[in-house]
C-alpha cells in the first residue's frame, strides 16, 4: 500500500531560450579555433609554400649567398652614387634609454608613418627642410618646386618606389658622382619604371633598390 | 584624369557584377536553412557542437546563440593573447599583451571592428596572429552574415516565430563562403608577392652594408579574410600600406572588391530570398549613390593637395611624370586615386584597414572617412551593414506615413510602435557612444599627452577614435596614442556597444515582423522599389545621420579646412 505521493519533477512550463546554449558555445570556440585559426593558416602557408616559395618568403633580393633586401620593401641609401627613396618616419628604440625612440629610416621591423596632419607646424617644417636638401642635393634653382613625393613621409615608412618626375631630377646627381652619361642613367630610370597594372591601376613608379642593384651591375660590368 | 574616371567605374562595374552571383550564392545558403542538405563538414560541425541542425529558433534564442558564442569565442581569444609568452612561434620574443590591452584586442576582433593599440609587428607572435586574430576575424565576419541571414529570413516570413537555425547559418556562411573564398584569395595574394610563412624574420644586408630586419609570417591568409570578412586589422602597425600586406596595385584593387562583396551582395541576397528583386536593387542603388558622392569629395580633396606643402616647395601637380596630391602618408604605388578609392571603401564597407595614414588627409579628405563611419550605412561591415540600412529604410516608411497620416508599411507589414522603439534604441546607441565618449575624453586629464597633433585636428583624433569604435570599422587618425588603461577600456566598450545594441534590437525587431500578418497593398501604401523611395532613403539617412554629428564635425575637419586655407 503505497501512500507516500511523490511528486514527479515539474517540466519547465516553457523551455528556457537559454537550454543547451552553453555547451554548444563553448565547443563551438574551440571548434572554430582548430578549423580557421590553425588548419586554414597552416593549410595556406603548405600550398604557398610549395606552389609560390619565392614569394611566400618575402620576395629575397639574392646577391650569392647574401639577402640585399626584398623587392617589396624599401631601403636607406644615403651616397650621392645611388638614387635616393621617399623620406621614412619609422623610428627605433634608443640604445641609450629604451623608454625613447630615434629616427631609422626604412626600419622594416617597425612601419610607421609621421602621423602629422595636414596643418601640423611640425609637418611644414619638416617638409621646408627637405626640400633644402633635395634643392641643394641635386643641384636645383633656390626657388625649383620638388616632386611631392621626395620631401613627404610615406604611409609605411617602407615605401620601396619613387615618381618618375624624382628618379629623372635625381639622375643628374647620379650620373656626375657616378662618371656616367645622364642619358645613360635616364636610360636606366626608364627601363626600371612600372608601368600601370593593365593600363589601369596604380601609378608608374621606380623601384629604388632594382635601380640601385642595376646601377651597381653596370659599373661592375665595365670593371 | 580620364584613366583615373575609367578606373572608379570598372571598380564599381565589377563589384556590381560580382554582388549578383554572390548574393544568389548567399541566399541558397540561408534558404536551405530549412531542409536537410547540408555538407559533410557542416554535418561534422553540427555533431562537434552538439547542436540539432533542424531546431527552430525564435529570435530571442538565435540572439542569444549568437551572443553566448561571441562572448566565449571572445573569451578564449582573450586567454590566447595573454598566454602568448607560452605558446610556440614566437621567434621574436614578443611579450604577452597587458590584460587592458588583451580585453580590448579580445573585443575588438569579435564585434567586427579590429581597432588596434598596438602595433601587430612589434606585439604579436605568429602564433597569435593565426590562433587569436585570424580566428576572431572568421567568427565576427561569419556571425555578423549569419545574422543578416536570420534577419532576412525573418522579413521574408509572416505570422510566424521561426528565424532559422543560427549554428546552420553560421556554419554554412562559414564553410561555404567564406573558408574556400580566403583559401582562394590568399594564393592570389602570395602571387602577388605577400608572404606566408611560418618564419618570424629574415635578415637582409643593404645595398649600403646596413643590417636590416624583415617581419614575416602567415600573412596572405590574414589579409584574405580581413578584407573578404570586413575586418581590417593589420599583421603589421601600418595595416594595407605596408608592402607585406598590399604589394602591388592589384592587390589593392582586390582587397577594394572583397571589402565590398558581401555588403553589396547581400542587397541581391534580400532580393531574392523576398523574391523583391527590385527592392534589393534600389537598396544596391542608395549605397551606391551615397558611395560616389564621398568618393569624389575625398579625390578631389587629396588630389587637389595641401596649400602649406605647395607654399613650402612641393610640387603637388598631376604631371605626366607624377601624380602629385597630397602624398604625405600615402604610398606611391597607389598614388591619390588608389588611395582614395581605399578611403571611402575601408569606411564604407566598415573595414577598417588602410593604405594611406588618415591622420595625414587633409581636413576635407579626412571628413570623408569619419563622415561615412557616422553615417554607418554607406555598405557597411559584413552583414551589420544592409541591417543598418532596412533600420534607416523603416525609419523613412515612418516619416513618409506621418506626413500623409497613415499607419506606415514596410514589405507589407505593419510598422507600429514597438517596431520603432526598437530602431530608435539602435539609431541613437551610435551616436550617444560616439558622442558621450568623445566628450568623456575631452574632460578626462590624461587625454591631451596621447595626442601627436595640436588644435582641431588633436579634437579630430579623439573624435574618430569613438567613430571607428562605435562603428565597428577600426581604422584611426594613428596618431593618438590609444593604448592607455582609459582608452582601451572606453573604447573597447565602444565597440561592444556599437555591434550589440544595433544587432540585438534589429533582431528584435525583426522578430516582431516575422510574427505579423502580411497585408495587401492599398492605395494607401508607399512603394518602397522606386527611384523615389531610393532618394528619400538617402536623405533619411544623411539627415537624420548626419545631422547628430555636424557640431562635433564642425569642431574637427571644418575648423582645419579654414585654418589650412587662410592666407
Amino acid at each position: 500500500m503505497n501512500t507516500l505521493n511523490i511528486p514527479a519533477p515539474l517540466a519547465p512550463a516553457t523551455a528556457s531560450p537559454l537550454q543547451g546554449l552553453l555547451g554548444p558555445c563553448v565547443r563551438g570556440a574551440l571548434f572554430v579555433l582548430l578549423i580557421t585559426g590553425v588548419a586554414y593558416p597552416l593549410v595556406t602557408t603548405g600550398m604557398a609554400q610549395l606552389v609560390l616559395p619565392h614569394q611566400a618568403n618575402g620576395s629575397l633580393i639574392r646577391q650569392g649567398a647574401v639577402v640585399v633586401g626584398s623587392e617589396h620593401i624599401g631601403q636607406w641609401f644615403e651616397g650621392a652614387a645611388y638614387f635616393h627613396p621617399r623620406p621614412s618616419a619609422t623610428r627605433t628604440p634608443d640604445p641609450r634609454d629604451a623608454s625613447q625612440t630615434v629616427a631609422a629610416p626604412y626600419n622594416a621591423a617597425a612601419s610607421s608613418g609621421s602621423n602629422l596632419g595636414p596643418t601640423n607646424p611640425a609637418l611644414i617644417a619638416s617638409v621646408q627642410e627637405r626640400v633644402a636638401a633635395y634643392r641643394q642635393a641635386n643641384g636645383l634653382a633656390a626657388d625649383a618646386a620638388v616632386p611631392v613625393d621626395a620631401v613627404t613621409a610615406s604611409a609605411s615608412g617602407l615605401d620601396p618606389h619613387i615618381s618618375v618626375a624624382n628618379a629623372q631630377l635625381q639622375a643628374v646627381r647620379v650620373a656626375q658622382a657616378r662618371g656616367l652619361s645622364l642619358a645613360l642613367a635616364r636610360q636606366l630610370v626608364q627601363q626600371h619604371t612600372e608601368g600601370r597594372v593593365l593600363g589601369l591601376l596604380g601609378e608608374p613608379r621606380v623601384n629604388v633598390l632594382r635601380l640601385n642593384i642595376a646601377l651597381d651591375a653596370l659599373k661592375a660590368g665595365k670593371e | 584624369m580620364e584613366l583615373i574616371a575609367l578606373e572608379f567605374i570598372l571598380v564599381l562595374a565589377v563589384m556590381t557584377g560580382l554582388a549578383w552571383p554572390m548574393g544568389r550564392w548567399l541566399a541558397r545558403c540561408f534558404d536551405g536553412g530549412t531542409d536537410d542538405t547540408h555538407w559533410a563538414p557542416e554535418r561534422l560541425s553540427y555533431r562537434a557542437l552538439g547542436v540539432d541542425p533542424s531546431e527552430r529558433m525564435g529570435w530571442a534564442r538565435y540572439g542569444l546563440a549568437l551572443l553566448l558564442s561571441n562572448a566565449a569565442m571572445m573569451a578564449l581569444a582573450y586567454l590566447l593573447l595573454r598566454l602568448q609568452g607560452w605558446l610556440p612561434l614566437n621567434g621574436l620574443g614578443n611579450a604577452a599583451q597587458a590584460p587592458d590591452l588583451a580585453f580590448n584586442t579580445a573585443a575588438s576582433f569579435i564585434t567586427n571592428t579590429n581597432w588596434q593599440a598596438y602595433g601587430g609587428e612589434g606585439s604579436l607572435s605568429n602564433a597569435t596572429q593565426m590562433v587569436a586574430i585570424t580566428f576572431l576575424m572568421f567568427c565576427g565576419a561569419t556571425a555578423g552574415v549569419a545574422a543578416a541571414g536570420g534577419f532576412i529570413r525573418a522579413l521574408s516570413r509572416a505570422s510566424s516565430q521561426d528565424m532559422g537555425n543560427y549554428w546552420v547559418d553560421f556554419m554554412r556562411v562559414l564553410w561555404r563562403v567564406m573558408l574556400p573564398l580566403c583559401f582562394v584569395l590568399a594564393l592570389v595574394y602570395v602571387w602577388q608577392g605577400m608572404p606566408q610563412t611560418l618564419s618570424s624574420e629574415a635578415v637582409a644586408t643593404t645595398v649600403e652594408g646596413a643590417r636590416q630586419q624583415l617581419i614575416l609570417g602567415p600573412v596572405a591568409s590574414f589579409e584574405s579574410i580581413k578584407h573578404i570578412g570586413t575586418n581590417g586589422g593589420g599583421f603589421f602597425n601600418v595595416n594595407a600600406a605596408h608592402p607585406f600586406e598590399n604589394p602591388t596595385p592589384l592587390s589593392n584593387v582586390l582587397h577594394i572588391l572583397s571589402m565590398l562583396l558581401i555588403p553589396s551582395a547581400l542587397t541581391v541576397t534580400f532580393g531574392t530570398m523576398l523574391a523583391k528583386t527590385r527592392q534589393g536593387w534600389v537598396f544596391f542603388g542608395s549605397f551606391v549613390v551615397m558611395f560616389i558622392g564621398f568618393l569624389a569629395l575625398v579625390f578631389s580633396a587629396e588630389q587637389a593637395g595641401n596649400p602649406l606643402l605647395a607654399r613650402a616647395g612641393a610640387d603637388q601637380q598631376l604631371s605626366a611624370t607624377q601624380g602629385g596630391g597630397n602624398m604625405e602618408g600615402k604610398e606611391l604605388r597607389f598614388g591619390i586615386a588608389d588611395t582614395a578609392l581605399f578611403v571611402s571603401t575601408t569606411t564604407a564597407a566598415t573595414t577598417g584597414s588602410v593604405n594611406a595614414m588618415h591622420d595625414s588627409l587633409t581636413p576635407m579628405g579626412g571628413f570623408v572617412p569619419l563622415a561615412q563611419m557616422m553615417l554607418n550605412s554607406v555598405f557597411g561591415g559584413d552583414g551589420v551593414g544592409f541591417i543598418n540600412l532596412i533600420q534607416y529604410a523603416i525609419l523613412t516608411v515612418f516619416l513618409a506615413g506621418m506626413m500623409i497620416g497613415r499607419t506606415p508599411e514596410f514589405l507589407g507589414k505593419k510598422i507600429e510602435a514597438r517596431e520603432i522603439k526598437l530602431v530608435m534604441l539602435s539609431v541613437l546607441a551610435h551616436p550617444a557612444s560616439i558622442l558621450g565618449f568623445t566628450a568623456l575624453a575631452c574632460l578626462w586629464p590624461d587625454t591631451a599627452a596621447s595626442l601627436s597633433n595640436p588644435g582641431a585636428h588633436g579634437f579630430a583624433e579623439v573624435l574618430y577614435a569613438y567613430t571607428s569604435g562605435t562603428a565597428n570599422n577600426g581604422s584611426a587618425f594613428a596618431g593618438l596614442n590609444a593604448n592607455t588603461p582609459f582608452f582601451n577600456t572606453t573604447i573597447g566598450l565602444a565597440m561592444l556597444i556599437g555591434r550589440f545594441f544595433t544587432l540585438l534590437p534589429m533582431l528584435a525587431m525583426a522578430g516582431s515582423l516575422a510574427a505579423k500578418k502580411t497585408v495587401a497593398a492599398g492605395p494607401g501604401t508607399f512603394p518602397t522599389a522606386t527611384p523615389l523611395f531610393m532618394g528619400l532613403l538617402v536623405f533619411v539617412v544623411l539627415v537624420v545621420g548626419g545631422l547628430t554629428f555636424l557640431p562635433a564635425l564642425a569642431l574637427g575637419p571644418v575648423v582645419e579646412q579654414l585654418q589650412m586655407l587662410q592666407p
